[in-house]
């Protein structure tokens, strides 16, 4: 996992050298690539949210400015977006890890014994990320279209209302990003329950707790490093999906999520600044969450 | 995100060194009793796999349809759009998928050479300002695409940059240098530093050193990195989205398209790719049992 | 880069001064030490006594903050490790798995482009009987078999001086055996000097002619190993080396032969020449294996120290030998080894025993044993190397 691979770079047993010229010339490059190319950016970003429009300019020309109204106006037009963007990626999140973590046990602790099926299956895991995840959110829409053989058949055997439909609606955007995001979610499980030690969940039953509690007090919390990492890695990019939410895939008029105004204000209307207002509150809400979120877990050193 | 760090790793089935066998726990002995989980979980799996799986073997299914403009719904079997791939909208999603290689093929090198570079210096020097370049490192992985994309849009915009191939290059090449950072870090991590000091000691100057004992050390690592870079370039398309201009990738193709529908070439091309991707990983894991086999048997 | 040219034979190995500090801790205070040209040297001593780092400072892979290092007369302090004539065979072997053995053996006779280096490379792996394996990858080698590698890689350029980093470590008993007498013989075919750090007493005692035993950063004694054995100079020695009985009491009489110590009314007497200290509080002490076990009170002689009556508070018999623990009042509790002449122990727990042993087998030390003196010998110099620089970095990290 990336959070827990930055956490590792303090206690590598290597020797310190002096030679910090070299450090430079190795660092230099791709640092400075990326302050040209991801904080510079986020500072472009944070100005152009403040801009104001030109006085004589036409649409989406704009002046450096220091309007906060901008985030005031996106706030007010926007904020049912906001809260979907959160309320549905949190709900995926959660729907991601209850569906995951069956799996990722099954693949890391009880295909122990048997290498080969292990590695079948985390094949399987990640064969979705081999193919177009637009096509693979698409093919969802098709195969549950009105119009396709599922919601058909489940209309003629009366297990549908004649007049329901599920794309469009909040529960096939929340059910395409839960189903995208679940290779991000397993992974990182199967990671740490692969280093599970199940001598722990012997003791745990030989101490007189039931599977249950086994589960609960000893499988769960040695878990926690990965359940930490699966849901940031499930929950981040999901709050910024705007191609599940989108009309001409799972979503409809009523699912625009922050993605797709963000978007719509930057490629369509051309109002940069609302774009970017919006895109920094995204990412201020995510990283104030994610802050949050590993010190209440206790899982600080991940980061 | 870097869930796919780890799908690069599987992917290569080249990171995975032999050392991180051994470090698995002891196995517990074979349980007596045959419970409910012993069946409840398996069929549980069966079923979320074949969940996982359904939108592939659509698009798969789908990619065989005789299909005349959009392909919703099933109009008979052909190999008609496997043969003439480019034939459709005058070669539009053909010329999308080149564009995707060579940005793919680009932003791979230049991600994977920078971010080695930075994955060796991080685990084998010690400099001040560590925690803030481990921190500029973290966070692209931890910003939204949507805003990394935004961000570098309105940058190209404001300094006046036009959007084409270029841009979309350098903005892949910035979202892939994590990922390579981490996956080639784990590597270095594990290189058994007496390896290079065996170098040293055997009159291997730093320079001899670097390149016949610790490079070639590293090259699964940095193989890995270099096909989930590839893999990660080749199927972004919220970056890409913001910063394409008039350039189609094949995403962007198929986002485009969703709306009058997606023809079946492009779930040929995709299909194709999935095959291709799967049997390189399908030969890496079955070559490297098969080595670890020998090895057993050679040792033993 | 030093020497085209292969070593005639070994040199001499000299450190003076020298003193290495990491952030934080100090793992050598004050190290002079010089090794003989073509001698089998080991530095013996328990995890964290700085012989490891003794080690890496020959071998140029860290440098001394104080002192200079002289190999064959030559300083070689300033020099880099590739620059001098040393090699080392590794603890963890450190064969490069990406090459065959051949090329392996062969890597530094090429980084100092000797002439044919294929042929010297067959010619190494012929000594250590692997040459029927040069194609082979290390990790198709067994553990014996790599170690065997790992001496030919580094014989193989005739380097003045070879280190040998615990090269048995992570060998079967058995096997560790067998490679001792072979490295042994070794040495002596190709005549090079070798210095042996270990933490293993009984491999520095049977591989080497003259061992030093190290602790905290210095070295407490040096000398041939049955000198070290018998006349240990330090409680540190007598018990790292062996076990030991020790006694500390006031001196109380003092001919030209002998000196008495009191220990809590028991009368110990002991060789002039053979205690450090002849006046004041003294440690003596005795070998387990010296002293004789009695049922009934021995006679008194001036030739024997006798102590007693005691009990015997616990008995391990360990078929070759039955190791009795006596508890005499005020004197502490002995350990006795006594040798399974009869059938089985002669003596059972709670028995009324004495102890006995010839004044000539005592020994005076120069210092008191202290608690925190025994160290668990069985950490390997890894884990010490990995503690060490976990500790540094927090040190850097903090600084």
């Amino acid at each position: 996992m990336a959070f827990a691979a930055f956490a590792t770079t303090e206690a590598q047993p290597q020797a310190p050298r002096k030679r910090s010229r070299i450090a430079l010339l190795l660092l230099l490059p791709g640092i400075l690539y990326l302050v040209l190319f991801f904080l510079t950016p986020l500072i472009s970003l944070l100005l152009t949210s403040l801009q104001a429009p030109s006085e004589f300019g036409d649409i989406g020309m704009y002046d450096y400015a220091f309007n906060w109204q901008n985030y005031v106006d996106v706030v007010n037009a926007y904020w049912p977006h906001i809260l979907r963007s959160f309320g549905y990626a949190l709900a995926a999140t959660v729907l991601a890890l209850v569906i995951s973590y069956p799996i990722a046990y099954f693949i890391g602790v009880k295909a122990r014994r048997r290498p080969l099926l292990q590695s079948l299956l985390l094949v399987l895991v990640i064969a979705p990320f081999f193919i177009s995840f637009l096509l693979r959110t698409l093919a969802w829409k098709q195969i549950l279209s009105d119009e396709s053989i599922i919601i058909t058949s489940l209309k003629a055997l009366s297990l549908l209302a004649p007049d329901a439909y599920f794309t469009g609606t909040p529960f096939a955007v929340i059910f395409g990003l839960t189903y995208n995001f679940i290779p991000f979610m397993t992974l990182p499980l199967y990671t740490t329950l692969e280093r599970l030690d199940t001598r722990y969940l012997e003791a745990g039953s030989d101490l007189y707790a039931n599977p249950v509690t086994v589960f609960r007090k000893v499988t769960i919390p040695l878990s926690m490093p990965g359940i930490v990492a699966g849901t940031l890695l499930t929950f981040i990019p999901a709050a910024g999906d705007y191609v599940n939410a989108s009309r001409d895939f799972l979503g409809g008029p009523d699912t625009q999520m922050m993605g797709n105004v963000i978007e719509a204000n930057f490629l369509v209307l051309l109002n940069y600044p609302a774009a970017a207002a919006l895109s920094i509150i995204l990412m201020a809400a995510i990283l104030v969450l994610v802050g949050v979120y590993v010190k209440r877990s206790g899982t600080e050193d991940l980061l | 995100m870097s869930g796919e760090a780890q799908a690069g790793a599987v992917l290569g089935g080249l990171a995975g060194s032999e050392e991180l066998e051994q470090r698995r726990p002891p196995q517990a002995p074979r349980r007596r009793r045959v419970g409910l989980g012993d069946w409840l979980l398996p069929v549980y799996v069966t079923i979320a796999f074949v969940f996982l799986l359904i939108p592939i073997a659509y698009t798969f299914v789908f990619s065989f349809n005789d299909s005349i403009k959009s392909n919703i719904s099933w109009r008979g079997f052909t190999f008609d759009k496997w043969l003439n791939v480019c034939n459709v909208e005058g070669g539009a999603v053909c010329e999308a998928f080149g564009n995707s290689i060579v940005i793919a093929l680009v932003s791979t090198v230049a991600a994977t050479t920078l971010g080695t570079m930075i994955a060796i210096a991080l685990v084998r020097y010690r400099f001040r300002a560590r925690s803030a370049i481990s921190l500029l490192l973290f966070l692209p992985m931890a910003t939204p695409e949507v805003v990394l994309g935004a961000g570098l849009a309105a940058q190209f915009l404001a300094v006046g940059v036009p959007k084409d191939m270029l841009t979309i290059i350098l903005a892949h090449t910035m979202f892939c240098i994590s990922f390579v950072v981490v996956t080639v870090k784990a590597r270095v991590a594990s290189l058994d530093p007496a390896l290079e000091e065996a170098g040293r000691d055997l009159y291997g100057s730093p320079r001899a050193v670097f390149w016949r004992v610790t490079f070639p050390l590293l090259v699964p690592g940095i193989m890995a990195a270099a096909l989930l870079a590839f893999a990660l370039s080749f199927d972004d398309f919220i970056i890409t989205n913001f910063n394409s201009g008039s350039v189609t990738t094949f995403p962007k193709y198929v986002y485009i398209s969703a709306s009058r529908g997606i023809p079946a070439e492009a779930n040929v091309i995709a299909s194709a790719v999935f095959i291709l991707a799967l049997a390189i990983v399908v030969i890496a894991q079955v070559s490297r049992a098969a080595r670890a086999k020998r090895l057993a048997n050679a040792a033993g | 880069m030093s020497g085209r040219e292969f070593a005639e034979r070994g040199a001499d190995l000299e450190l003076v001064g020298i003193q290495k500090r990491f952030p934080g801790f100090t793992a050598i205070e004050e190290l002079d030490l010089t090794i003989p040209a073509g001698s089998f040297f080991a530095l013996l001593g328990p995890s964290g006594c700085g012989k490891t780092t003794t080690l890496r400072l020959v071998a140029g892979l860290e440098e001394p903050t104080q002192g200079r290092i002289l190999i064959g007369g030559r300083d070689v302090t300033d020099t880099k490790a590739h620059q001098r004539p040393v090699n080392t065979v590794f603890q963890s072997y450190a064969l490069f798995p990406h090459m065959s053995i051949i090329e392996n053996v062969a890597f530094g006779l090429k980084r100092r482009r000797m002439d044919d280096p294929m042929g010297k490379a067959h010619e190494a792996l012929k000594l250590v009987e692997l040459d029927h394996l040069a194609q082979r990858r290390p990790a198709q080698l067994s553990g014996g078999q790599q170690q065997r590698v790992a001496l030919a890689r580094a014989i193989v350029n005739r380097p003045a001086l070879l280190l040998l980093d615990e090269p048995l470590g992570a060998l079967d008993l058995k096997l560790r055996r067998q490679m001792q007498l072979e490295l042994k013989t070794i040495q002596e075919e190709v005549g090079l000097t070798f210095l042996h750090v270990t933490h293993d007493q009984e491999e520095a005692m049977t591989m080497a002619d003259t061992v030093a035993v190290m602790n905290k950063g210095a070295i407490e004694q040096m000398g041939a190993p049955e000198e070290l054995y018998e006349l240990p100079r330090t409680a540190f020695v007598a018990n790292f080396l062996g076990k030991s009985n020790l006694f500390t009491g006031d001196v109380v009489g003092t001919t030209s032969e002998a000196l008495s110590v009191d220990v809590a009314g028991h009368r110990i007497t002991v060789p002039v020449a053979r205690a450090q200290r002849h006046q004041g509080l003294v440690t003596v002490g005795v070998r387990p294996e010296k002293v004789a076990l009695h049922l009934e009170a021995p006679d008194a002689a001036s030739t024997r120290n006798v102590l007693g009556p005691g009990r015997v508070i616990d008995v391990s018999f360990a078929g070759v030998s039955t190791e009795y623990i006596v508890a005499v009042p005020g004197a502490g509790t002995l350990s006795v080894f006594a040798q399974n002449v009869g059938f089985g122990p002669v003596a059972h727990e709670g028995d009324e025993v004495w102890v006995s042993w010839q004044v000539e087998h005592g020994f005076g030390l120069a210092d008191e044993p202290e608690e925190s003196d025994r160290f668990p010998a069985d950490d390997d110099t890894r884990s010490i190397a990995v503690q060490r620089r976990e500790a540094l970095i927090s040190e850097l990290e903090g600084s």
